[in-house]
């Protein structure tokens, strides 16, 4: 069933992001002017309008900032899913973001929590990054 | 950077006014607009003639392209200031301050504010749960099949991580809120309500169930903003805007700076500066209340109470009508009205009325100062605004 969940959709700004979650592998953007990194890919670093960006690879650890358990799904596709988890991560690195806590003790999850990156498989190959408490 | 420039005292809101509101399947979204607009413009005492602009917001329901120009069109106008506006929830208090400056440019006079849409009635639940759906960033969050409930949820978890706020402290808030609805004649819900049903509602995404979440309603609301000059020359008693201030920090909650810190206390900020006075000096309050604890974080923003402290502030009943600090006198979001962009009007409907006087049990006694706080997006958007009975 899980094919019917929604696929990731790549555009310019983050077909290098979709095809490195093929590889399984999590790549963040790095301005090479200012070091910031961050999350959700863009032409320019938000932090200072360098458009001298480089991807770099994340270790795939980090912590729990925030989560939620759905009890209702506003996407059809994730009725059958109900409960689960979904969950702000703050990666090592530095920046936040979305994903589901996946496992069988994904429930019990709380903040704080380290969290380690995994995929999913959405289909055609497509991996979605996710974690799973470490 | 330097402070904008001051638009205190250069407007008044010189008439409110609500459609039906409920379940109203005999009308569309335009209609409720249009409902509204009559009443606020019968409201001001004025004629159709004296609107030479008009602000209006977005719709779901009736997603029409250029709403302004269809607003107008619907409405029979032809005026020389037309938009429409789409900041989420924080759109009318951002309308109410478009509509300052383009009067105090003297690029319109007497400018009609509407929003509003058939949400109970006019969708498939389907269709609701779609648009609402498209709130959430379409690559990076839609595919972990989020929701507005499940990203507030994740501000209220982190709340209650960081402060020790309870679920039982935001039920107080939503019952309060209940219990000002009731008081309200045209609030969409009419029966009471206790903190153990928001507790044992059906949950939605945790910590928030059911009861912690807005309506969703057939609403239009209305009000007509014009010179002070010319409003001191109309029947209706006037309202005079007298510090007014916005500031976006994001959009999606991925890229939010904070869960706990939000824009809100920017936007606070120009507003009081503006108009020369502080959280104190404030006889209530209208805050947006999409889920019970955004009212809870603004009280926090806007110095109503010390950071972290919303629960408790709450909780021993500050909040009511007749306590220190009244908020949300008409029910709110939670329980008067909740239709898209209509929802942080009626504050702004409200603080208006309030400021008029003369409203029975429901009147907050000596209300002669109000602060409306209107967010969109997920606490992304910020709107403040300080209206006076007087120009102080």
């Amino acid at each position: 069933m899980t094919q019917s969940l929604p696929r990731p959709i790549a555009n310019a700004d983050s077909k290098p992001y979709w095809d490195a979650a093929r590889e399984r592998r999590l790549v963040i953007r790095k301005c090479k002017s200012c070091g910031t990194l961050h999350f959700m890919p863009r032409y320019l670093c938000p932090g200072c309008w360098s458009d001298q960006l480089e991807w770099v690879e994340s270790k795939g650890n980090g912590t729990v900032h925030s989560f939620s358990i759905i009890r209702r799904a506003s996407d059809p596709a994730f009725v059958q899913k109900v409960p689960y988890v979904t969950a702000l991560i703050e990666l090592d690195e530095g920046p936040r973001m979305m994903a589901n806590i996946l496992g069988e003790d994904a429930l019990s999850v709380r903040i704080d929590d380290r969290v380690k990156l995994t995929f999913e498989n959405r289909g055609d190959g497509a991996l979605l990054p996710q974690f799973v408490r470490a | 950077m330097k402070s904008p420039a001051s638009l205190k005292n250069k407007v008044a809101i010189v008439g409110v006014g609500e459609s039906d509101i409920g379940r109203v399947p005999n009308m569309t979204g335009l209609g409720l607009n249009a409902q509204a607009a009559k009443r606020a413009l019968d409201n001001a005492g004025l004629k159709v003639c004296d609107i030479d602009g008009l602000l209006t917001a977005y719709s779901f329901t009736e997603p029409y392209f250029m709403l302004g120009s269809v607003m107008c069109e619907y409405l029979g106008l032809k005026p020389r200031y037309n938009a429409s506006m789409v900041v989420g929830g924080a759109s009318p208090a951002v309308m109410l301050k478009h509509a300052a400056e383009a009067i105090a440019a003297g690029q319109a006079e007497t400018i009609l504010v509407c929003a509003g849409e058939n949400r109970a009635t006019g969708q498939t639940r389907d269709a609701a749960m779609a648009a609402l759906l498209a709130v959430g960033h379409p690559y990076f969050e839609q595919p972990y099949g989020g929701s507005i409930p499940g990203y507030y949820a994740m501000i209220a978890r982190r709340h209650m991580h960081v402060y020790g706020t309870t679920r039982e402290q935001m039920a107080k808030l939503a019952v309060q809120t209940r219990e000002h609805a009731l008081l309200h004649p045209n609030a969409h819900m009419k029966t009471p309500l206790t903190v153990e049903q928001v507790l044992s509602a059906k949950p939605i995404a945790d910590p928030l169930g059911m009861l912690d979440c807005c309506l969703i309603s057939d609403a239009g609301g209305a009000f007509i903003v014009t010179s002070a000059e010319r409003a001191a020359d109309l029947k209706a008693k006037p309202i005079y805007l007298q510090g007014i201030g916005e500031y976006h920090t994001h959009e999606h909650l991925m890229c939010a700076p904070s869960l706990t810190e939000f824009g809100a206390t920017e936007s606070g900020r120009i507003a009081y500066e503006m108009a020369g006075l502080g959280p104190k000096d404030m006889d209530f309050a209208e805050l947006y209340d999409c889920f019970s604890i955004v009212p809870m974080i603004e009280l926090e923003e806007l110095g109503f109470c010390g950071r972290g402290e919303s629960g408790p502030f709450v909780a021993e009943g500050n909040t009511r009508i007749g306590a220190r600090l009244p908020i949300n006198t008409h029910g709110g979001m939670l329980s008067h009205a909740h239709a898209g962009a209509a929802g942080g009007l009626f504050g702004i409907v409200e603080a208006v009325r309030q400021l008029r006087g003369g409203l029975g049990a429901r009147q907050v006694e000596g209300a002669e100062v109000a602060l409306v706080h209107n967010e969109g997006g997920i606490l992304s958007s910020h709107c403040t605004l300080i209206l006076a009975s007087d120009k102080g």
